[in-house]
């Protein structure tokens, strides 16, 4: 070996490491001693790591690192500070009345982020991230409201739910008539296509309208009104509108009067915090269809 | 030092201690056994001597300008009125600005930054076109401050020979308050730099003062201490090491250059073959050839990183001219011309070999494409900059629900605009939407004044979010798409900008 070592390669003048492929030899070049010195370093740093930081693993727990150091405690206190940082932007929004919140930009601003924030960890698995809706779930954006459009009713709505089994909550659903034997089968067709004509909706060749009027006067209108409108306090939509919720082909509607309907949201009041109710109730009329 | 003196490094030593010994002793501190080749070696120490002459000048200014600006630039103040910092050069990362006396720039502006890059770049290549590594020998910090502290170091420990005697003399109490006294110099300038750092990120006169009643915020004082640590061991300890060991540069460059540029050059055509003072005179009477190097090793001994220049264009070469001026003090004390090591190219040295005048081409292919690029960049990024908008509107669409049917049927859509106000004074603006036959524009939860329209305010050099809800109700409904148009008018100013955008429906 050392024989090899001393090989003296010809044109550069260094020594090689006797290593030898196909006729090529490797130069040997020597690294700058601190070199080695910075990686017994980095050596010696790791051993800090074990010191400072929960590293090693015991039967039940783990070392638990010389300061106490923990990632989980490291995250409470970035939230703690947080609080802090919104105390009194969260404390004017408790003390502000919802008028209030939207009389003030600044206020009504904070409300809206946190309502957003607080809208899709609550209410946007089933109202959809911008509350567009779905099938069964109202679209949040548009003008009409099973239980009103002001701040105060939508603040009630979601403080006490609907049909959440809440005393105070939106009660009043919609009868299975079909199921529970109210209505004929036929009878459910003749309304469900006067339903229809109500907002202009085409009707099926030969449908009776007549027995359809009649049905409706009989057993709906208690509910949706004479002419269709609705009535907010029972939850019941306006049927002479261009929204359906559940949608305006007459399968759909005979679905829904032959088995009723009596969609559910929950009360939020006790499950989130007053100011984020406040919050989300903004948030809510700001979409685009709250009332005045 | 003299030829007397450089004859003994080829002799074997007569007398101990000579200077080839002294040299091997306070360089290496040990010498290897020969047959032992390690794979680690240990730094050699660069003793390099003080030089005077022409490059050592513009060194020298060079390094009092950059530290100078560096140092200085900070307290520079610069007037931008009550709503905005009046510091010249600031780095605002709390508030996401900087500034550079007139401009400011915005997070998303960032483009500049890039654009400076792409020049900083081209410029760099452009210098190695014309002269090699001008930016290593002159303008690099690492090599600006390693001046200085080489200049401490001199100041303190004395020149290249004394520094090497009492390097390899038992250490005296006097040795020992010389080295210490270096070290704490070495420290006050790298707390300097790191000090100056900290100050282009904050007000600098009402950080100083912070920083001096240890009030400052604790990440200034941990930049002051992490650059006192990076100056004092780069500049300090590790000098060439940098330049040979860790930067891209030498290789990036030694890939970009070609034969014309001009490097820092040993003329061998004039200095071969090398022969003492007399026997080159000796030569010469009988009219035989004699080089101009009376092998002095003057090159070798000011060079700051260790490299004999007569070995050709090398990897550890970093171009300072430092060889030039002692060369040249050299040739004009034996009265023969100067410009042995000079800037010049191995195809003129060939020229001159074969009896042909030498040349510069400064015209070539790759300057006159590297000056292009740079004021191509250069030219966009002043027109960007001059015609640069002081107000912004971005228009976000709603993602959920794509559109709203009313129930009396008109259509809805959703939106989300910012709108950007890049001047120091509040602005009041009005946005309108155009591209809808019947359209209504509501600003959510901002009051319309008596013409109805509402009135949208921005702080100073602030952004502010409006939710806008636009509703169509247009008779026959619109398309899938409609390309709509929102325009933001300053109604001072009359000022504007415009973003587009889309009305959706179900088409």
């Amino acid at each position: 070996m050392a024989e090899e070592h001393k090989e003296i390669d010809a044109l550069t003048g260094t020594a090689t490491t006797g290593h030898e492929w196909d006729g090529l030899r490797e130069l040997n070049t020597p690294l700058p001693r601190w070199w080695l010195w910075l990686f017994y370093i980095t050596i010696v740093w790791s051993v800090g790591y074990w010191i400072v930081y929960p590293a090693w693993p015991l039967l039940t727990n783990s070392t638990q690192g010389a300061f106490g150091y923990h990632t989980r405690t490291a995250l409470l206190e970035d939230l703690d500070a947080l609080k802090q940082q919104r105390g009194p932007m969260m404390d004017k929004l408790a003390g502000a009345s919802l008028a209030e919140i939207v009389a003030d930009p600044q206020l009504l601003d904070f409300a809206r982020a946190q309502g957003r924030v607080a809208f899709a960890d609550n209410c946007a698995p089933c109202h959809g991230a911008g509350g567009g809706g779905a099938k069964g779930y109202p679209n949040l954006n548009d003008d009409e409201w099973l239980w009103g459009g002001k701040l105060s009713d939508i603040e009630q709505t979601i403080r006490f739910g609907a049909r959440a089994g809440d005393n105070k909550g939106r009660a009043g659903s919609m009868p299975a008539f079909g199921r529970d034997n109210i209505l004929k089968p036929n009878e459910i067709s003749a309304v469900a296509d006067f339903v229809r004509s109500l907002s202009g909706l085409s009707t099926e060749a030969g449908a009776n309208l007549g027995l359809g009027k009649k049905v409706y006067a009989d057993n709906c209108a208690i509910c949706h009104g004479p002419e269709g409108k609705g009535n907010r306090d029972t939850g019941a939509p306006n049927l002479t509108d261009r929204i359906w919720m559940y949608g305006p082909d007459k399968a759909t509607i005979v679905q829904g009067i032959e088995n009723g309907r009596g969609a559910v949201m929950p009360n939020w009041g006790g499950r989130l915090s007053e100011p984020t109710i406040k919050a989300l109730t903004v948030y809510v009329h700001t979409l685009g269809g709250g009332e005045k | 030092m003299t030829a007397h003196a450089t004859m003994s490094l080829e002799q074997p030593a007569p007398r101990a201690p000579t200077l080839a010994h002294l040299v091997k002793e306070a360089e290496l501190g040990e010498v290897p056994p020969d047959d032992d080749i390690p794979l680690y070696a240990p730094r050699r120490n660069i003793y390099p001597q003080s030089v005077h002459g022409t490059f050592r000048k513009i060194k020298w200014a060079v390094l009092v300008i950059t530290l100078g600006i560096y140092y200085l630039l900070p307290f520079v103040r610069w007037d931008r009125g009550p709503n905005a910092p009046s510091q010249a050069v600031l780095i605002d990362f709390s508030n996401r600005r900087f500034y550079f006396f007139f401009i400011e720039i915005w997070p998303q502006e960032v483009y500049y930054l890039t654009g400076l890059l792409i020049l900083a770049a081209i410029l760099l290549f452009l210098m190695n076109a014309v002269a090699g590594r001008i930016w290593c020998g002159y303008l690099c910090p690492q090599t600006v401050w390693t001046d200085l502290f080489f200049a401490i170091e001199r100041f303190v420990e004395g020149d290249r020979r004394e520094h090497m005697q009492r390097d390899v003399r038992k250490w005296t109490a006097g040795t020992y308050a010389r080295k210490g006294l270096k070290h704490v110099l070495w420290l006050i300038v790298a707390w300097w730099t790191g000090g100056a750092w900290v100050l282009y990120f904050s007000d600098a006169p009402t950080l100083v003062k912070d920083l001096a009643t240890g009030q400052a915020p604790f990440i200034a004082y941990a930049w002051i201490g992490i650059l006192t640590v990076t100056t004092y061991s780069l500049a300090g300890h590790m000098r060439e090491q940098v330049c040979l060991y860790m930067c891209p540069w030498p290789r990036i460059q030694a890939a970009l250059t070609d034969e014309y540029a001009l490097n820092v050059t040993y003329r061998y055509d004039r200095g071969e073959p090398r022969c003492s003072v007399k026997k080159a005179e000796q030569l010469r009477s009988q009219g035989q050839p004699a080089g101009d190097c009376v092998d002095c090793l003057q090159c070798v001994h000011v060079c700051p990183t260790g490299v004999d220049i007569r070995g050709g264009a090398n990897l550890g070469c970093i171009q300072c001219g430092l060889c030039i001026d002692a060369c040249d003090a050299i040739m004009s004390k034996l009265g023969r011309p100067t410009g042995l090591i000079a800037y010049d190219t191995d195809l003129n040295i060939k020229q001159r070999i074969e009896g042909k005048k030498p040349f510069f081409k400064l015209v070539r292919m790759r300057t006159v494409l590297y000056a292009g690029i740079i004021a191509l960049v250069g030219g966009i990024m002043l027109y960007t900059l001059a015609t640069r908008d002081s107000e912004g509107i971005n228009v976000i669409h709603d993602r959920n629900p794509m559109y709203v049917r009313l129930s009396d049927g008109a259509l809805r859509n959703g939106y989300t605009i910012r709108i950007v106000n890049k001047q120091l004074k509040y602005r009041d603006f009005i946005v309108s939407v155009d591209g809808l036959p019947s359209t209504l524009v509501d600003f959510v939860g901002l009051p319309p004044r008596s013409d109805g329209r509402q009135l949208i305010t921005v702080g100073p050099d602030q952004t502010k979010e409006v939710r806008v809800v636009v509703t169509d109700y247009s008779a026959t409904p619109p398309p899938a798409s409609t390309s709509i148009l929102f325009k933001l008018i300053d109604i001072d100013s009359g000022e504007t900008a415009e973003m587009r955008d889309h009305f959706f429906g179900p088409g």
